[in-house]
């Protein structure tokens, strides 16, 4: 069999059907070997882009998101999108085309070092150097991209690579040694666990996005209601845990509830499941009482003591280790604890409606407008910036909602490739994609792939003008009126850009209209752009 | 802060030097010696890698060498418990005047003399990484050219092996 055969023969039986790449001609013959394949290709208008679709396709599904462009200049552009993935723990193969193996190393046309370029920010990647271990090794990428921490595999495939000619064994098991992540939790580990929880007073869980990656959403419901603990989310943990339950306490970090980053300093035990402890999540972390029992519950044993000190650790898959920690729980009280927690929430209560001047709407109406007319299963996927932090804020996560962002690298653009990729896995899902001025102008072109794969994804763009959470920064840092190299100054007309693209654009300038634009599109299944006019001064801080 | 001597076993794949090198330097680690060869398996190689740091350091260390895929295993080498020995090649100045008393250190020190010049002698020396500083520093004052050392390489002491996790 043809490798490129083998290739896209590998990609059917891990069940892959929608891949998203950019050709070129180092990738042509995988290209003609598609050709013949149900998968579904989908031409991204800048590779730019293409590992984000796959994050979006990999977080809706729970199979690895594919995408493959061709060498050099192709590859050199997923860079960003790969180290995004590996940031937030999203699994994808990604598949580079290289020149033939006889010009590796000359400078050829089109050659670029992609196994070196990305070592830092993959969970592991290879260059093909003999085209019989191509099953072998494609096996084991979409092995190591789903299993243990998640994350990006990139598999670099020369040219002649894809050529030869090579007999087809795809096996159906991995064993790579050095490769062996641990998924059940120390039974000793998960006993003493239990024991700190009952000899705790204020314990708080501190939920991640290894919640969603691991599917323990119902499990973390369960624990928390068995015991009686309030559940704290990080940014990626957002939409883990019911936010309209009584036992949700908000998100942490330096853009998460003031309430939030309260509770975290009055708690004597933190139980920090899937979470990594990042330094922007943390910061609120800084009032911490140094006595506190610390549990640590990861898949990476390496997150564990990385930033902090831990008192306990438990490595493990969170799914499994809640499942354990469930067996052994029981009921517990706490109620003086919630109580304490209900009366802070209620302390800093937020304002029915804000207040935007003429002509303008409070970015705050909108996102909690969203949230209370979209579906009770919506997914709503911010960009990076100012509309990140409202979106997370306001949009309340329940039932089956999700809320996916680029938590860790936090990379501009990201949203609306990411949108499109949920909207392509799974077109019964309403999907929001929020974004600022700023990071549609970054992929605009993307714009195409919406109307052309009728991908119905609803862009609720954040016009104000300016790169808003530079220019909120810039402020904080040296003082009113300061501002430099943050101003979008030629006004962008979007909704004539969304026309171009043959999809429905509107520009509304205050609540009211935004309201009436929304409930009409949210009729239908149409992409469709709304330019919502914020005030330039609109601030995410009180 | 202490010097530590790690031993690991890793696939012997190409670029799996540059992985490991390249996940201290990106993590600001930093390598005193590293050492690699294949072994007894030749789909296998053996590293010796000495670090200098506290306690929390070498955790981290430890445990993102054993999150890279083509790392076996990483034990630390506890001087008790294992051995491990450095070689070095020393170009020192010796004429006539100097040369037996050069020659006579050396043999103290077990070190052979493995080129011979008018004006200089190179010596080889095996050892710990004491031996060699207190080597190194008796033969400072006649006048050392160049030196070359191999950094620490190791084996765990007795029959226990490094074995596949
Ligand atoms: C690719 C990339 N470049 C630069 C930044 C730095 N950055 C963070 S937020 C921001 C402003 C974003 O402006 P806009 O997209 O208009 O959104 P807003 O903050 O106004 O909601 C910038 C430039 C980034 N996060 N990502």
């Amino acid at each position: 069999m043809k490798a490129s055969d083998a290739i896209v023969k590998c990609l059917e039986m891990e069940g892959t059907d929608v891949i998203f790449g950019y050709p070129g001609a180092a990738v042509i013959d995988i290209y003609e070997s598609l050709q013949v394949s149900p998968i579904k290709h989908v031409l991204v208008r800048n590779e730019q882009s293409v590992v984000h679709y796959a994050s979006g396709y990999a977080r809706e599904t729970g199979k690895v998101g594919v995408c493959i462009v061709t060498s050099g200049p192709g590859a050199t552009n997923t860079i960003t999108g790969i180290a995004t993935a590996y940031m937030d723990s999203i699994p994808v193969v990604v598949i580079t085309g290289q020149v033939n193996t006889n010009l590796i190393g000359t400078d050829a046309f089109q050659e670029a070092d992609m196994k070196g370029a990305t070592q830092p920010f993959t969970k592991h990647n290879y260059l093909v150097q003999d085209a019989t271990q191509l099953p072998k090794i494609l096996k084991e990428a979409f092995f190591i991209a789903n299993t243990g921490r998640k994350g990006p595999v990139l598999v670099d495939i020369p040219k002649d690579m894809q050529e030869q000619k090579i007999a087809f064994d795809y096996k159906d098991k991995v064993d790579i040694i050095g490769y062996k992540p641990t998924v059940k939790g120390h039974a000793g580990q998960i006993k003493r666990a239990i024991q700190r929880i009952k000899a705790a007073k204020r314990p708080v869980i501190y939920a991640g996005g290894g919640i969603l990656s691991s599917g323990a959403k119902e499990g973390i419901l369960i624990f928390a209601e068995k015991t009686g603990i309030p559940v704290i989310n990080s940014l990626m943990g957002v939409g883990g845990f019911p936010q309209d339950h009584p036992l949700y306490a908000g998100i942490v970090g330096s853009h998460g509830y003031a309430y939030s980053n309260e509770i975290i300093g009055k708690t004597d035990l933190l139980i920090t499941i899937g979470a990594r402890m990042s330094n922007r999540s943390t910061t609120g972390f800084y009032k911490l009482n140094p006595e506190i029992e610390f549990i640590h519950v990861d898949i990476d044993p390496a997150e564990i003591g990385k930033n902090r000190g831990y008192t306990l650790p438990i490595v493990g898959d969170a799914k499994v280790v809640l499942r354990s920690l469930i067996e052994k729980a029981e009921q517990m009280d706490f109620t003086a604890w919630i109580d304490e927690i209900q009366e802070l929430k209620d302390h800093h209560a937020p304002a029915s409606q804000e207040s935007a001047p003429n002509g303008y709407i409070h970015p705050v109406d909108i996102i909690r407008y969203l949230s209370d007319n979209t579906e009770e299963d919506a997914c709503l996927v911010a960009d990076v910036g100012q509309n990140q932090i409202w979106s997370a804020l306001n949009y309340q996560l329940r039932k089956d909602r999700k809320f996916l962002t680029s938590g860790g690298l936090g990379t501009m653009a990201y949203s609306l490739p990411a949108a499109i990729g949920v909207k392509i896995a799974n077109p019964d899902r309403q999907v929001i994609c929020v974004i600022g001025d700023g990071g549609i102008q970054m992929c605009i072109g993307e714009l195409a792939v919406a109307r052309e794969q009728n991908a119905g994804v609803k862009i609720i763009l954040l016009n104000n003008g300016k790169l808003g959470l530079v220019r909120e920064m810039q402020q904080d840092i040296f003082g009113k009126g300061h501002t430099a190299a943050i101003d979008l100054n030629y006004q962008v007309q979007f909704p004539k850009i969304a026309e171009a693209y043959s999809m429905n654009g509107f520009e509304v300038s205050s609540f009211d209209e935004f309201q009436k634009v929304l409930d009409q599109v949210l009729k239908n299944d149409e992409p469709c752009l709304i330019q919502c006019n914020i005030h330039p001064d609109t601030r995410t801080l009180p | 802060m202490k010097k530590h001597v790690l031993s690991l076993l890793v696939e012997n794949n190409s670029g799996v030097l540059s992985r490991i090198a390249g996940l201290f330097s990106r993590r600001c680690f930093n390598i005193d010696s590293l050492t690699v060869g294949t072994t007894e398996d030749e789909a296998l190689s053996r590293m010796t890698i000495v670090v200098t740091g506290d306690e929390q350091t070498l955790e981290q260390i430890k445990k993102q060498l054993n999150k890279l895929v083509e790392v076996i295993k990483v034990v630390e080498l506890e001087p008790i418990e294992s051995i491990s020995r450095e070689l070095v090649f020393i170009k020192v100045k010796a004429d006539n005047a100097t040369r037996s008393n050069v020659i006579e250190i050396s043999n103290i020190f077990r070190a052979n003399i493995v080129d011979v010049a008018k004006e200089s002698l190179i010596l080889e020396l095996t050892g710990d990484g004491v031996k060699i500083e207190a080597f190194m520093e008796l033969m400072e004052p006649y006048g050392v050219l160049e030196f070359i050392r191999s950094g620490a390489t190791g084996l765990q002491r007795g029959s226990v092996v490094l074995k596949e996790k």
